[in-house]
């Protein structure tokens, strides 16, 4: 079938219609099904019923990696808790690099949010008496993680998908993969598709278009992180001109299962669970994170924040103190004194992978865990609204940088933000997209060069001979070699050097598929493609910035520098394919930037400056 | 090529040129072990009929006097009839089995928090099977 | 342990077969690997064009539902050690019973419009705001339901039952479960409006209980159970409405295919 009769030229006389030349025309359109697009679809939905929304996914949303969250999520609720607590625990963990008036927002929405999501029948675990239930977490000075068992993440976008269904305006489009943003006038005006089942490539207008894709964890060998999330969201809106923001802060959740890299919840940490070095010694306690106690203490030991306790595993390995295996060093978590009802009360889904993927019982044997990448910090730079600086786009989730996690985000909060930021650019994108005209044809040209682009690069090419795979494995290899736990700066160029060379082996990539229909293969490449830019980024990044703050650590910049990098890196592509690193100071408002102290120190929270009055 | 307009996401899609649709065999049921199972299971209620025909042959028996009962006696002695008897009373051992075993399914008790086995909401009927069976045979035997 | 393992797997693009085919590839024994990671393996390494659906590799999104050696599994769930005790050959097909798109990709839209025809959200007649409080409920109500609400959509149940393969109207296993999990959570009030669906030749009196559904389930969820449980109270509730009839309340019987 001659694929240029799939994109028709505009017709003449007609490109002053709203309607677009492909025949889909919607006001607001979202990237990614998870839980981000799907609140935001919500949103955009109730603020105006009339409007035309798309959620465009290249998996089917209960697919999208929401479902993989265990833990909980953070909302304060219980009366011996308040919003400045949360605020602090927050932006003390981000290592002061959060914008303190998101974090202000995002902790006064976040207990609704949650509240709103049980309304819709999300299953949250219960006290006795009926009310919602909460635990202590990583981080965290209170109990306020809200939880549904150990599959928060899995009920919530459950719930989520579910509700969507009942809304008519929400048209979904389902396993179709956006290969680019179509901007022109300075303004996004929808996506570039492939529908996967029959290959055919079709733009999709929009008057606003909200990014929801996840972040971009399989940059890196080793990860929780499923096979989708290789940061598409980020390199489109990087390749369309909007900037990314701190890509350097990539989070390493301390408890990874070897091999796999399937994720042991940080709620085994929350229930008692102890990290244990091959002397069976609680390593912890020699990285200033407070002394051993029976029970879990918050904010100590190993309920510290992520990056911290990824490091002391760092310290411990260079010390010959860790267990040696075939797939890299571990330490055991020790959930064994928890004792059988707890475990499988509390933790059911944690026995079943370790029991599954390590043919280990927890409630009888220590589990082997080392530190994996979870989350990304950094990615599309947003204002509080969920507002990129290029105007039609928004952003929310994980590939959104607002920023709330500065350089560390604090386990619970990515789930709530999900929810919060969701919202918030749900409406912004609704109310921008109300009062625009719709996109006219221009648009079109754009969609054709596109797919005149898929057909020569990758579809009808001869003659490559790299494979997919293989680079990016090297890729992979580099980038946790240059932007791991630790860096230097000699190690960070040397992977910026390679990542150059691997672009330019990219231009000579060769598939064995050549089918229109649901070929996965044209998809890894251009995921791959998406991966190289998103990597680029995150090296150039981690080589400016000569500090060392939170997840971000430089043996050759061992101190935190708040002179000069009390900021934000928002890096910009360049024409000529290179990136250009400027920064962005942060927003404080009310907590001015102070140690980061965990264990014992932290009886006496900081006094945070009264809120400030409208004059 | 006309393009379709895409106005919401499709419902049913029920023939699309290019999906290959398997063929399910009229013989499905002997692919698997288990279908072979169900399908005796519930084959197994014509074997309830069976011994219900057989009762009213020998309740007509009855009411037509003691040669009819007796050739019907005479009946029952024959290769054939023992035969079609014993597979009956397999398959009616059979069906019991299945169902007190499956009923339990359809009625979850909970019982301070915890939902009792399905085994244990089994075991009243057996109970009251295996009395009520000694009781008849009992009463016909003694 | 044996070096190799050889899979044998359907392959079917519509574009140059009429119907599918099997190709065989000999794949390297570890004894973590799981039959999804010989299929990337392959992938990688041997037949870029293999295609299959795959994504969080832990059990939980549902992706990678395919027959092995004619048994509906999750195939980041199992094991190639187990395979190579039984004769060392692993035969995957996509799943059964559903139109395949190319290799071992299905078709799913039939799938999510059952999904959507039981309504499966929370449906209350009053208006309750989020900033008014949680509904209460207490860890015994919510054990009510719990077990329902564990379904993560892979599909194995439509696989497993054969009732689905013979009438593709039937709503099926993971659809009225979905249905139950709402009927049976304490906040919800909406099961008339899913009865019309439900209690439907269509809807659960087509469920013959061949019981193969809640065997191949992956988590437990039990949608056999689900299915004659709601039998058991359609039942009830037709004899219930003899002795107090209730009025607007009555069923509307709606054919399933709107």
């Amino acid at each position: 079938m001659p694929i240029c009769a799939l994109i028709r030229a505009a017709p003449s006389g007609t490109a002053a219609s709203g309607e677009s030349m492909d025949g889909s025309s919607h006001d607001v359109l979202l990237v990614g099904g998870g839980g981000a697009g799907l609140r935001a679809a919500i949103a955009a939905a109730e603020v105006n019923p009339k409007l035309r929304i798309a959620v465009v996914s290249k998996v089917y949303p209960m697919r999208s990696h929401t479902v993989s969250a265990e833990g909980g999520a953070a909302g304060v609720v219980k009366p011996d808790d308040s919003l400045d607590e949360h605020a602090y625990d927050t932006i003390s963990g981000g290592d002061w690099l959060c914008d303190q008036d998101a974090v202000e927002a995002f902790v006064k929405e976040a207990p609704e949010e949650l509240l709103r999501l049980e309304h819709w029948g999300c299953p949250w675990s219960r006290e006795p008496d009926g009310h919602i239930a909460v635990r202590a977490f990583g981080g965290m000075k209170k109990r306020r993680t809200w939880f549904a068992a150990d599959k928060t993440g899995f009920h919530m976008l459950h719930t989520l998908f579910q509700t969507t269904l009942k809304y008519e305006p929400i048209t979904r489009y389902d396993e179709w993969f956006v290969t680019k943003l179509l901007v022109d006038d300075g303004r996004v005006q929808g996506v570039v598709a492939i529908e996967l089942m029959s290959g055919r490539i079709q733009a999709i207008t929009a008057k606003a278009v909200i990014l929801c894709t996840g972040g971009c964890g399989r940059v890196f060998p080793f990860t929780t992180n499923a096979n989708i999330k290789n940061g598409d969201g980020m390199a489109l809106a990087y390749r369309a001109g909007a900037p990314l923001k701190d890509m350097e802060f990539v989070q390493y959740h301390p408890t990874g299962l070897p091999f796999t890299g399937i994720l042991i919840t940080e709620a085994a940490r929350a229930e008692g669970g102890y990290m244990l070095n091959k002397d069976g010694y609680r390593y912890l306690q020699d990285y200033n994170l407070g002394k051993p106690e029976p029970k879990p203490v918050l904010r100590s030991m190993e309920l510290g924040p992520r990056d911290r306790l990824s490091q002391a595993f760092v310290k411990e390995d260079q010390k010959g103190r860790t267990i040696p295996t075939p797939y890299g060093s571990v330490v055991h978590l020790d959930l064994r004194h928890l004792g059988e009802k707890i475990i499988n009360a509390k933790l059911p889904f944690v026995r079943e992978l370790c029991l599954k993927y390590q043919n280990i019982d927890p409630v009888k044997e220590l589990v082997p865990v080392r530190p994996v990448v979870h989350y990304m910090m950094g990615g599309v730079s947003t204002d509080i609204n969920g507002t990129t600086p290029l105007a039609g786009l928004y952003a929310a989730g994980e590939v959104a940088c607002v920023s709330i996690n500065g350089a560390n985000r604090l386990g619970s909060n990515s789930l709530p933000e999900c929810l919060v930021f969701g919202a918030r650019a749900g409406q912004a994108a609704a109310q921008f997209a109300a009062e625009q005209k719709a996109p006219d044809g221009k648009t079109v040209a754009q969609a054709i060069d596109e797919q005149r682009r898929l057909e020569t690069q990758f579809l009808r090419k001869t003659g490559g001979w790299e494979r997919i795979a293989i680079l990016r494995e090297q890729m992979q290899k580099s980038v946790e070699s240059g932007a791991g736990i630790y860096r230097e700066e000699r190690s960070v160029t040397e992977a910026s050097n390679t990542l150059r060379e691997l672009q330019e082996r990219f231009a000579n990539i060769s598939l064995d598929d050549h089918s229109r229909t649901f070929n996965t293969e044209l998809q890894s490449a251009l995921e791959l493609g998406f991966m190289l830019d998103v990597a680029e980024s995150i090296v150039q990044c981690a080589l400016s910035r000569t500090e060392s703050r939170g997840a971000h650590q430089r043996t050759d910049f061992p101190a935190r520098d708040d002179q000069n990098f009390l900021a934000h890196s928002v890096v910009y592509r360049q024409a000529d394919g290179s990136s250009r690193v400027e920064y962005l100071p942060v927003k404080i408002t009310r907590w001015a930037p102070g140690e980061r102290v965990y264990g014992e120190q932290t009886k006496e929270q900081p006094q945070a400056l009264p809120v400030r009055r409208a004059s | 090529m006309n393009q379709p307009t895409i106005k919401a996401a499709p419902t049913y899609t029920e023939f699309h040129p290019r999906w290959y649709r398997p063929h399910v065999s009229v013989y499905w049921w002997l692919g698997q072990w288990q279908y072979l199972k169900f399908i005796l299971r519930e084959l197994s209620s014509v074997a309830v009929a069976v011994f219900v025909v057989i009762t009213l042959f020998q309740l007509r028996a009855l009411r037509n006097g003691p040669e009819a009962y007796a050739r019907f006696q005479h009946w029952l002695q024959t290769p054939l009839a023992i035969a079609l008897n014993t597979v009956s009373f397999l398959f009616v051992v059979f069906h019991t089995i299945t169902w007190f075993n499956l009923a339990p399914s359809a009625m979850p008790i909970r019982f301070r928090g915890k939902r009792l086995p399905d085994l244990l909401l089994a075991a009243p009927n057996y109970i009251v099977w295996a009395v009520v069976s000694f009781a008849v045979a009992w009463l016909i035997l003694r | 342990m044996a070096d190799n393992i050889t899979l044998e797997i359907a392959r079917y693009s519509p574009e140059q077969d009429a119907k599918p085919h099997f190709e065989s590839f000999q794949v390297p024994v570890h004894k973590e690997w799981v039959v999804l990671d010989a299929l990337n393996h392959i992938k990688d390494k041997l037949d870029g064009s293999l295609t299959y659906r795959w994504s969080c590799r832990m059990g939980i999104c549902g992706s990678c539902g395919m027959m092995v050696n004619g048994e509906p599994k999750l195939t980041c769930a199992t094991f190639l050690s187990s395979y190579v005790r039984n004769g060392n050959k692993i035969r995957v097909e996509p799943l059964r019973y559903f139109p395949v798109v190319r290799d071992l990709v299905t078709e799913l839209t039939d799938f999510l419009a059952k999904l959507k025809k039981v309504r499966p959200w929370l449906i209350r007649r009053d208006d309750l705001r989020p900033t008014e409080g949680e509904f209460l409920q207490t860890p015994g109500q919510l054990d009510a339901y719990k077990q329902f609400s564990m379904c993560i959509n892979c599909t194995l149940c439509y696989a497993a039952c054969p009732v689905v393969g013979l009438d593709p109207i039937f709503v099926g296993p993971a659809a009225i479960a979905l249905a139950q999990r709402y009927n049976k959570d304490s906040r919800d009030q909406g099961a008339d409006e899913r009865m019309a669906v439900l209690a439907h030749p269509e809807g659960v009196w087509g469920c013959t209980f061949v019981g193969e559904c809640t065997r191949v389930c992956p988590k437990h969820v039990d949608p056999a159970g689900a299915i004659q449980q709601y039998k058991l109270s359609a039942v009830l509730d037709w004899m219930k409405a003899f002795v107090k009839p209730r009025g607007h309340q009555a069923v509307r019987r709606e054919s399933a295919n709107d």
